[in-house]
């Protein structure tokens, strides 16, 4: 049977993925799907649940897709299965079929416990779950995990950023057991302390107890100690969802799960079961790999495939609480006679065990803890032999260097979907050159994102060079331009070009080279030929808007301000019929001003303390702050006092893109430091960074980088972050995707401005040191210079007419302009919508 | 239309107040019109983008594309033909041309309408 009707059980990652896999394998629609949820959700990316804290939004988690020929049926959970007449029922209606698919997950196992049943005490699953704790940790100070284990350590994570201070409670002897040995497991631990999370293990949980408003609000535990928790979290494992299969008579697993082959079908032929509710042949997976391998095997069965099961790659890669942790193959050494080597480095917190065949020739599985950059190279080497030399391998950054081009054919590049080396090949030799054309083309990379890098190695092996001109006048790339005015000390624009490309220039290489050379501190930035080179905003200083008139921001760091400077700026904005706003970075911006009213406007700005906010540049913007300790009731640092400290620390730096960034207080956030390029948290001890966020087109929250830094390390980090993303982060790459393309990532920063892997560290200070050193405002040194001051006029031949194109009319009380008005249709460039193509 | 002045020279400015490779905006008759200096030579167009409507050619930034000479909207980046009019970017759009010439160091204008 290769058509007809088939139902679907489930919604989650599992069985979305099977509708997927379906459809690419069924183009012609012969299957009819009806897909039957309980959840009130589409499908959403489970294992990435965590990031619902991070402010995620339900959109990007989505994994649903809508097709033609599949009908979603939300909120209707399934009652029965009625196999004799193939039908399916629901509260509200009957569904036939031709094949069932069951794809109904597992859920959380709560132990008996007393007290299991408090308000205040949840389990960690679903998008609903997570807003229930968001919802009851709010004003409460205390939290506990009940199982610590992957995802227990991940609600850890979740109470810690709600602010609540967290326990771990784990009945084995050592956090993450399935996963990590006893060395690596006692490493984790330390890291997971050192975040204030306490950890008790070898230690059952007894009870739970309710406070007197009835909601739970202590732990007992088996040793006698009470543990205060005003939340609880238990995530001591998970349960298939079998009763449909098992009151329909469908055989199940001896420890629960419906039972099937490996073909995926259970013990009735019409019907399969995939994911975590499925036993393949007595074994239940509670990953969500195997579960997208079951989902292909049954998709390739219903259009007449012989797919089976391939058997599990448990392999796990994570970050948990900011610590890598990685498990692969026979972590646990549980192969006869296999070897051990292991490395341990109490100072740079890293573990690693590598376990080999008795004749230490094949890899079998390993254990990594603190430092993964090796896990891609490593996974997919088990079975096979090693890259390189066991401790060449183990030792920090060590298999991040061995290429993936040594990989052979059959090793498993990208595990979440089953991509080998031959088939990234393949895509290459079909015309694949980029990273994004082989994650479109294989999936390879679509899903934990960790293979992505090998991607990048696989291209270079197969020769793919990807253009890095920057433009036709320029054959190399921002950095590469970077370092050749930096070492050869280049400092004009006519030298750079002849000496090192073509032609005379373009409105993309000019502002580039403006910005490298302005990075280097080559004085002002309206000096000689630098002026020709700058974009209009630069060129005057301000922001030209659509009218042709310029807008005026002078810098308010932090966004504290006086009440007399407040008054100035009405007046300046009053005298000058302006109109005001206030921005999203905590300062005020002036509107509707000629170029010739600029440097009068300045004027007054100046003298009244004011000086260039750098609104107009791609440039260290603002550091907004909340109000922090000084005023508010839950602030536990001087957020305000830090943000003014780093706004004059970084004002007028120059870099590839404009720099934002904020100052909280609290965990509480209100400065959304989060979404900026770099981010500052106050803990009870000292602050934590976060980088790569930005709002903007592709909103994205930073990536906790550091932890409980005092206001020294703090700035010499941030120092070393912004001075390395300006010498190598290419034109109009925001922090966040230049990150996301270093080759290793946030991993790799680390090492770069953390342990000072290439050396840079004392380069990168001593080029703060200068900026900090030489910064002067810009709009002052125009006032002092009559020749850039004569660059401020509206004609050459007429500097006292005010350009007549530009008037306003008054709307809501203020000057709006009439001058501009948006593109005419006939201008507008159209644009084509394409949608990536799925092969397979 | 008064042919009278279409045909004139006007005198803008001494040739110093233009820098190399950068624009400025002069009134000429009542139009406004971008004036650049290149290594090439002097060229002048009119001073509105016409695709936004706003007069702000003469602050973009100058350079060439192929070898053309050029200039881009500061607004939107659309790039110009300095010797041509021509929109490089947009088939059919174009801005109004002008003769500029430099006599004994002064820098002269005469306006063209377009045909």
């Amino acid at each position: 049977m290769t058509g007809g009707s088939v139902v679907v059980i489930g919604n989650g990652m599992v069985g979305q993925r099977f509708v997927d896999a379906l459809r690419s394998r069924d183009p012609q629609g012969r299957w009819r799907v009806t897909v039957l949820a309980e959840e009130t959700r589409p499908a959403y990316d489970r294992v990435r649940l965590s990031a619902y804290f991070d402010g995620a939004s339900d959109d990007e988690l989505n994994l649903h897709t809508p097709y033609d020929g599949v009908e979603l049926r939300l909120g209707e959970p399934v009652s029965g299965v009625d196999r004799a007449r193939r039908v399916v029922t629901t509260a509200t209606g009957e569904y036939p079929y031709d094949v069932l698919v069951l794809a109904t997950g597992s859920s959380a196992f709560v132990p008996p416990v007393d007290g299991a049943g408090l308000p205040g005490v949840f389990v960690y699953r679903t998008l609903d779950d997570l807003a229930a704790i968001r919802e009851h940790a709010q004003g409460r100070r205390t939290g506990a995990v009940i199982g610590g284990g992957l995802l227990g350590l991940e609600a850890a994570n979740a109470l810690r950023l709600l602010g609540l201070t967290t326990s771990v409670v784990e009945f084995a002897p050592r956090l993450m057991p399935v996963q990590v040995d006893t060395a690596g497991g006692a490493m984790l631990r330390r890291y997971v302390e050192e975040l204030g999370v306490a950890c008790h293990l070898g230690v059952a949980t007894t009870g739970l107890r309710p406070g007197p408003d009835g909601t739970v609000a202590a732990l007992e535990l088996a040793d006698g100690t009470r543990l205060d928790a005003d939340l609880v979290v238990v995530a001591a494992g998970i349960r298939p969802r079998d009763e449909l299969a098992r009151s329909a008579g469908l055989d199940v697993g001896p420890r629960g799960g419906v039972l099937v082959d490996d073909a995926c079908r259970t013990s009735d032929d019409r019907i399969y079961a995939v994911g975590e509710c499925a036993a393949v042949e007595g074994t239940c997976y509670g990953l969500v790999a195997p579960g997208y391998a079951m989902a292909e095997v049954v998709a390739d069965r219903l259009v007449g495939g012989a797919a089976t099961f391939p058997g599990a790659d448990t392999a796990t890669k994570l970050k948990l609480l900011g610590v890598d942790v990685a498990s692969f193959g026979d972590a646990h050494g549980t192969t006869p006679g296999c070897l051990d080597v292991t490395y341990t480095d109490p100072a740079t917190r890293v573990y690693a065990r590598l376990v080999l065949s008795d004749d230490a020739t094949t890899l079998l599985g390993g254990v990594l803890v603190g430092d993964a950059s090796a896990y891609p190279t490593l996974r997919a080497s088990v079975g096979g032999s090693l890259p390189d030399a066991p401790l060449a391998l183990l030792a920090p950054a060590g298999a991040a260097g061995a290429t993936a081009g040594a990989l052979p054919a059959s090793a498993q590049v990208c595990s979440c979907n089953a991509v080998t080396r031959a088939d990234i090949d393949t895509a290459i030799g079909d015309g694949c050159a980029d990273v994004a054309a082989l994650k479109a083309c294989t999936r390879a990379g679509t899903s934990c994102g960790s293979c992505v890098p090998m991607l990048k190695q696989l291209l270079d092996a197969a020769g793919v060079t990807q253009s890095r001109a920057l433009c036709e006048h320029f054959d190399t790339s921002r950095q590469e331009l970077f370092d050749i005015v930096r070492v050869r000390g280049i400092r004009t624009f006519s030298r750079l070009i002849a000496e090192h490309g073509r032609g005379r220039g373009c409105d993309i290489c000019k502002p580039v080279v403006a910005s490298i050379l302005a990075s280097l501190g080559n004085g002002h930035i309206l000096d000689g030929e630098q002026a020709s080179l700058q974009d209009t905003n630069d060129h005057f200083l301000a922001n030209l808007q659509r009218d042709g008139s310029y807008s005026v921001v002078p810098r308010i760091p932090g966004g504290e301000i006086t009440p007399e400077k407040l008054i100035v700026i009405g007046e300046v904005a009053r005298d000058f019929q302006l109109y005001t706003k206030i921005t999203g970075g905590q300062r005020i911006d002036l509107f509707g001003a000629r170029v010739e009213q600029l440097p009068q406007i300045w004027r007054r700005l100046v003298d009244a303390g004011f000086e260039s906010g750098h609104a107009y540049g791609k440039a260290l913007r603002t550091v907004k702050s909340c109000v922090g300790s000084t005023w508010c009731r839950y602030g536990v640092q001087d957020s305000v006092g830090l943000a003014i400290a780093l706004e004059l620390r970084y004002r007028g730096l120059r870099g590839p893109h404009k720099i934002k960034s904020a100052v909280s207080g609290c965990a509480r956030e209100c400065a959304e430091a989060r979404s900026k390029d770099f981010g500052v948290i106050a803990t009870e001890t000292g602050w934590n960074l976060y980088v790569g966020g930005n709002g903007g087109f592709r909103p994205r929250h930073a990536d906790l980088f550091a932890t409980d830094l005092s206001t020294e390390a703090l700035i010499t980090l941030i120092d070393r972050f912004l001075m390395y993303y300006v010498r190598t982060a290419d034109r109009l790459q925001r922090t966040a995707a230049w990150i996301e393309a270093l080759d290793g990532g946030l991993d790799h920063l680390r090492s770069v401005i953390v342990d000072d892997s290439l050396g840079l560290c004392a380069e990168l200070d001593a080029a703060m040191a200068r900026h900090v050193q030489s910064y002067s405002d810009e709009w002052r040194d125009v006032l002092t210079d009559p020749d850039r001051l004569r660059r401020f006029t509206s004609f050459v031949n007429a500097p006292d007419v005010p350009d007549p194109s530009i008037t306003f009319v008054t709307e809501r009380g203020q000057p709006v302009p009439v001058g501009g008005r948006p593109p005419s249709p006939e201008h507008r460039q159209p644009v084509t919508l394409g949608l990536p193509e799925v092969r397979r | 239309m008064n042919t009278a002045t279409t045909v004139r020279w006007h005198t803008v400015c001494p040739l110093g107040r233009l820098d190399l490779d950068r624009g400025v905006a002069a009134l000429v008759d009542g139009v406004q019109v971008a004036l650049f200096r290149t290594t090439d030579g002097l060229y002048a167009i009119e001073n509105r983008d016409p695709v936004t409507g706003a007069y702000v050619l003469s602050r973009g930034i100058v350079g060439s594309r192929h070898g053309v000479p050029t200039v881009a909207s500061p607004l939107h980046k659309q790039v110009y033909d300095l010797r041509t009019g021509d929109c490089l970017d947009l088939p059919g759009v174009c801005v109004t041309r002008h003769e500029i010439r430099c006599r004994d160091g002064m820098v002269e204008v005469r306006l063209r309408q377009e045909e």
